[in-house]
């Protein structure tokens, strides 16, 4: 008795702790899933359209279910579908993954800080870490007494899990569509253009997103759309660089 | 389908693996236990609009203003998604809207 009394004692802090645990991280989980709402609609239409492409191709469903589970890249998921079907040559695959997604180095830098001391939740936020992850949890404004790392764990999940959701039922369901789809892959141009703006009426000055809008074009026009990433993301690092002294002289004098 | 199921899976996995590198490598190279260097803090700031800016000229780089329907659609559809965005700042709005737009342009009309 007594000893069972003991080891009651013992364990209730530990069952405290437990609990506080508990209800951070449900606090999280509530602070972070408005965020994600307009992400639920916008993948939900993303990840059916991607399904019904796969399944236009002849893929079966499981196919866009893998594939948006283990890639989670929108763009490069419709890339990888044109892979499959032309001839095999997995090194042509590795490289033009790594030039579209090349950009999401500058996410990575971009969120050395924000992901800093999340323990073992970084691994899965830098898994997750694509466009629209990146910019709400870069965005967001987390309230103080929320942890951040679960905020953007949740962000991050909720964002793959409506991928994935809508993949699958896109995949599943593709062959009863009847409807014409043919131009539903400007969804992501459209949600890229407003996440634009978004930045663009949140910050002060409009140098960076600039830069990044005519050096892109530019390189575009020189280049080409099968090779402009890499030089529009050397030239947006150069100027950049080269305007670090006077941008930071504007922001200390403002 | 040309590939078998190997090639396939291989074809995916490096996929993967071409993400994967692109999502981490910025994190090895420039670890939580160390101080990140000033100039790579910096890029971190002002990276991120240009990067969108990228973004969306990324998603319009097979339109070709010379030849077939010369850009109309998506400088149509691009315009239908910054003024719905500009007047009623639903995110959700301006993306359906503008993609409804789009949709009708290059199926009905071009």
């Amino acid at each position: 008795m007594n000893k069972n009394k003991e080891s009651l004692h013992l364990s209730s802090p530990a069952i405290n702790t437990h609990m506080n645990k508990r209800s951070q991280i449900w606090a999280a989980f509530r602070s972070a899933f408005p965020y994600t709402i307009p992400i639920f609609a916008g993948f939900l239409f993303l990840g059916i359209a991607y399904g019904i492409f796969m399944h236009s191709l002849g893929f079966s469903a499981i196919y866009p279910i893998i594939m948006s589970f283990m890639i989670f890249a929108g763009s490069m998921e419709f890339v990888a579908a044109n892979f499959l079907l032309g001839a095999f040559n997995p090194m042509n695959a590795l490289f033009l993954t790594l030039m579209v997604n090349a950009r999401h180095l500058f996410y990575g830098i971009s969120m050395l800080d924000k992901y800093r001391g999340t323990g073992k939740k970084k691994l899965y936020l830098i898994f997750g870490m694509c466009d629209e992850s990146f910019s709400i949890n870069y965005t967001a404004n987390v309230p103080a007494d929320v942890d951040k790392g679960w905020f953007m764990f949740f962000v991050t999940l909720l964002n793959h899990l409506y991928w994935v959701a809508g993949a699958a039922i896109g995949g599943i369901f593709g062959s009863y569509v009847k409807f014409n789809t043919e131009g539903l892959n400007f969804v992501m141009t459209a949600l890229f253009i407003v996440i634009f703006i978004e930045q663009w009426m949140k910050e002060k000055k409009h140098y960076s997103a600039l830069t990044g809008l005519v050096l892109s074009v530019a390189c575009l026009i020189l280049f080409g759309g099968n090779q402009f990433i890499i030089p529009a993301m050397l030239a947006i690092l150069g100027v950049l660089t080269v305007l670090r002294k006077p941008l930071e002289k504007a922001e200390v004098s403002v | 389908m040309t590939m078998t199921m190997t090639q396939q899976m291989i074809t995916i996995a490096m996929v993967v693996l071409g993400t994967m590198l692109t999502r981490f490598l910025p994190f090895m190279i420039f670890p939580s236990g160390k101080p990140t260097p000033k100039y790579v803090q910096y890029l971190g700031k002002v990276l991120p609009s240009a990067v969108i800016g990228l973004l969306v000229i990324y998603c319009l780089k097979d339109v070709s203003l010379l030849s077939g329907s010369h850009g109309i659609p998506e400088l149509v559809g691009a315009a239908a998604v910054v003024l719905l965005h500009l007047w009623k700042k639903n995110m959700l709005l301006s993306i359906a809207g503008g993609t409804v737009v789009y949709m009708v342009l290059v199926q009905l009309v071009f």
